[in-house]
């Protein structure tokens, strides 16, 4: 077969770089960021959706992105875990895991982190949740719970990643803010 | 065991200090490597392709579909993949031969240039196969049911005292198979450099996967290099070398160029291990004020042909738990052909002690009695089994400990009698408890002439904080802070140790980085503290320190508290409060240790309510493969949970005088959860997991709701 059926150009800028790929039609996102990209933050746990380890940003929204086929990514504006510090400076969401113990193994960490600062966002601008009551704006824990429920710890740091998301709430706001 | 003398370490910060752990900003800003996040240049990617039958021979691998897919490199299968020496683990000896042993076992292996590749050409090829019947189930009447040596233990006269106990339980239990899903599915990188293989591998005991590939690949140790510096978890299902990483070494070789191989999730339960399902009986004989005179406890089990010696140790427990003068425990284990069971988070003691402690609660609503009194009244002065005291034990002290903690003594012990709206409420208790070994380890410390420490020592940290708590033990015994010097872990080239697992790893590493630093403290004093240019080093072995001792049993043990609300419209139990408390010695780090006990109480939770497998008899697989049909739990399921500890002085363990508490968080956790579904709704819940169409129909069918 020839090979250009197969392939696609695609553009991605993934935390404030542009990249321009020629990639296998069939590439997940994850696949992409981790084999091509060599951003391995992003983790494969499931490869089908169901545990959140491989969650990042798109476009500011939280993805499982081992579901997203990198084709359909052109043109997006993806942040990982890497993105989220500038390499010495951390995210309030990552300074409130260490602070808490929110992880043991770390592999579905940085899944929960960002998973973390999408949520917040999500919480910040009144989305609700199967949860949410009424019309207050969605705080507290069992908005978080329920929000972070899409991403597995079979270590089980849940109570540690309840507090820490919670603690990381008012100040990963400003982190939007800032954010261009 | 244990020898009886060893010098202790200091206790003192940073000793017994939360520490934060030393890779936590590694891990939090996605900078930690694990196996499958390294990519050598040229990597080449497999994907293994599963025997589609439960027994039989594989006549034919059709290769022609697959190998035309853009960027194929090879399919490996029995009838070209390199010929393999002897590693005495069948589950290793991949692609040797055409015989299937189970469904799920690798049977061909695509090679390709990309990850797409690889996973389309495993999907093309072909396997044609010749399939017999498979033998599946197990029954208390399967013909190859066998007892195997020290499978069973007698004291006293069961039967008769059993017969004439004036207070009978006799009930089964059953677990179905569990899978220990840890979020890193296993994958190895590995390579071939000039005659040596390096591998990237998720291990939780390197050392034995490095002698494994040098036995399967003939080569001497020194020529395999094994590195698992950060694993994802394992629970068991890493702690022994698994298929994966000998396919990847193999696919290496056939390619010559390095393969990175990681596991798909569907995979892990026929490839990784899990915990059999087990069949329990349990019988107990009391008198009417709850004094137990009998215990028996009979498991049956299952194995696969590939692990012929395995089996779930589920009586182990009760043979040290209460006191009771005639006593009988039994083993039996049926080889089905099934995929390997293997390791799960505390094996043999969390399966076991869900039926020994549920019969306890039983036994303490048949005599009337508080279950935690009841427990208490058949405390052992020793060991019932060996009649060895107790290095330490301190199981009333915790059961009374989370009693007050947990409000208890408010408790009205009459089932079913609380409802909140839709919602019948209740408690539960159940003791938890796990051997604390120790095993020879080795560990090297080095004094550097500008000051600063390098300790090394091919300990593993699968998440439990040991590359933290091995700094502290190094810092307290040099008097230093963990800040001045460097821990190094997690690769065969450091001093040999053994694997993170058996809740042993912080003992035995532990004690082997005292006695390196303890030396290497002497050595310096030797040179009035100054260290000379090229510095000082010590390298030391544990193995003759820990000579054989059979004086005591040495166990930690706890209580767990649940508080469970169960919907009478839906069945859905839901647990509202749980509570650990545990007596495991010495605490060396409580901020690790917190997050261990608190995950190993949640996976007991889980356990009890969500997890369960189906070994099906048409396929002879577990059909819950994935983690949309095998719920482990997930932040929603953890309500409000609380673990402590007692201050507990053991001299007789360790130099750091703790027990590990890696397993004993989930033992016990289920029958707490359970009993307190009892106790809510009157439910005696004996299979797990409590679901809730099952709890329905039992409240229904019995008058509850």
């Amino acid at each position: 077969m020839d090979s250009r059926l197969l392939t696609s150009a695609v553009t991605l800028r993934v935390n404030g770089t542009v990249h321009r790929l020629t990639l296998d039609n069939r590439s997940t996102l994850l696949d992409t960021l981790r084999e091509d990209l060599d951003l391995t933050g992003a983790k494969k746990g499931c490869d089908h959706g169901q545990c959140g380890s491989c969650t990042v940003l798109v476009d500011g929204r939280r993805v499982n992105c081992c579901l997203l086929l990198t084709v359909a990514c052109d043109g997006s504006e993806i942040t990982t875990v890497e993105g989220l510090s500038d390499g010495w400076s951390l995210h309030p969401v990552q300074e409130a895991f260490l602070a808490r113990d929110a992880f043991q193994c770390g592999y579905c960490t940085p899944g929960q982190v960002c998973s973390a600062v999408g949520a917040l966002r999500e919480m910040a601008e009144g989305r609700p949740s199967a949860v949410t009551v009424g019309t207050e704006p969605p705080s507290g824990a069992a908005e978080i719970r329920e929000r972070m429920s899409g991403n597995l710890c079979r270590c089980a740091a849940y109570p540690n990643i309840v507090r820490a998301v919670g603690d990381a709430a008012e100040r990963a706001a400003e982190w939007w803010e800032r954010t261009p | 065991m244990t020898g009886t003398t060893f010098g202790a370490v200091p206790w003192g910060p940073p000793l017994g200090e939360p520490v934060p752990r030393l890779d936590g900003r590694a891990k939090v800003t996605g900078s930690a490597r694990y196996a499958a996040d390294h990519t050598p240049a040229g990597c080449a990617h497999a994907w293994p392709v599963p025997a589609p039958v439960a027994k039989g021979t594989v006549t034919a691998v059709h290769r022609a579909a697959a190998m035309a897919e853009p960027g194929a490199l090879s399919v490996l299968a029995h009838d070209d993949a390199p010929r393999l020496g002897d590693a005495d683990d069948r589950t290793l000896a991949v692609l040797q031969s055409p015989r299937i042993a189970h469904r799920g076992q690798v049977v061909a292996l695509a090679v390709a240039e990309t990850l797409p590749a690889a996973r389309a050409m495993a999907a093309a090829v072909r396997i044609e196969c010749a399939p017999v019947p498979p033998d599946l189930e197990l029954t208390p009447e399967h013909p190859r049911l066998v007892t195997p040596e020290g499978a069973e233990s007698a004291q006293g006269d069961f039967p008769a005292a059993f017969h004439g106990a004036q207070v009978r339980i006799d009930a089964v239990y059953s677990i179905p198979p569990l899978h220990n899903h840890p979020m890193e599915p296993h994958a190895a990188t590995a390579q071939w450099l000039g005659g040596r293989l390096v591998v990237f591998d998720s291990s939780q005991g390197s050392n034995a996967v490095r002698d494994a590939l040098a036995a399967l690949f003939e080569l001497e140790p020194d020529q395999v290099s094994v590195v698992s510096e950060h694993v994802g978890g394992g629970f068991g299902a890493k702690g022994t070398p698994r298929p994966h990483v000998v396919l990847a070494a193999m696919a290496a070789m056939a390619v010559n160029r390095p393969v990175k191989l990681a596991l798909p999730r569907g995979l892990l339960p026929a490839l990784t291990g899990y915990r059999a399902s087990t069949l329990q009986r349990v019988r107990l004989g009391a008198d009417t004020e709850g004094r137990v005179r009998a215990i028996a406890h009979e498991v049956d089990t299952y194995t696969s042909p590939l692990s012929p010696d395995w089996r779930e140790r589920a009586t182990q427990p009760t043979r040290s738990l209460y006191a009771a003068p005639h006593r009988l425990t039994r083993e039996r284990v049926a080889p089905l052909d099934v995929p390997s069971p293997s390791w799960m988070r505390a094996p043999g003691e969390c399966s076991g002690m869900f039926a020994v402690e549920s019969a306890m609660d039983e036994l303490a609503v048949a005599c009337a009695m508080d279950p935690i009194e009841l427990r208490a009244r058949n405390e052992p002065d020793v060991d019932p089994h060996t009649g060895r005291p107790f290095s330490s034990r301190h199981l009333v002290e915790c059961l009374r400990a989370g009693a007050d903690r947990f409000g208890w003594a408010d408790r009205d012990p009459a089932p079913a009698m609380r409802r909140q709206g839709r919602l019948l409420i209740g408690s539960g208790v159940a003791a938890s408890t796990y051997p604390a070994e120790v095993i020879p380890s080795s560990a090297r410390a080095h004094a550097n002439p500008g000051g600063g420490f390098l300790v090394e020592i091919n300990a593993t940290d699968i998440g439990t904080g040991a590359r933290t708590v091995l700094a502290q033990i190094a810092a307290s015994t040099l008097g230093i802070g963990v800040d001045e010097l460097e821990i190094d872990i997690g690769r065969t080239d450091l001093p040999r140790a053994p694997l993170a697992g058996g809740s042993c790893g912080t003992a035995s590493w532990g004690w082997a980085v005292h006695k390196a630093c303890g030396e290497l403290s002497r050595r310096i004093d030797e040179h009035q503290g100054a260290v000379p240019a090229g510095g000082l080093t010590v390298t030391v072995d544990t193995t003759e320190d820990l000579a054989t001792d059979d004086q005591y049993t040495r166990r930690s043990f706890g209580a767990q508290f649940a508080e469970v609300a169960v919907d009478v419209d839906t069945g859905e139990a839901r647990v509202r409060r749980l509570l650990g408390v545990f007596a495991a010695g010495r605490i060396l780090n409580p901020r690790t240790a917190r997050s261990q006990l608190l995950g190993g109480m949640i996976m007991g939770l889980s356990m009890a309510l969500t997890e369960t497998s189906t070994l099906d008899l048409a396929f002879g697989d577990h059909p819950e493969r994935d983690l949309a049909s095998y719920h482990v739990a997930s932040c929603a399921d953890v309500r409000e949970i609380d673990v402590h500890w007692l201050a507990e002085e053991d001299s007789r363990l360790n130099p750091m005088g703790s027990k590990g508490i890696g397993e004993l968080g989930i033992v016990g956790t289920a029958a707490a959860v359970t009993n307190a579904i009892h106790h809510a709704t009157g439910v005696r819940v004996r299979d797990l997991p409590a679901q809730p169409d099952a709890l329905l129909e039992a409240m229904i069918a019995q008058g509850r709701i």
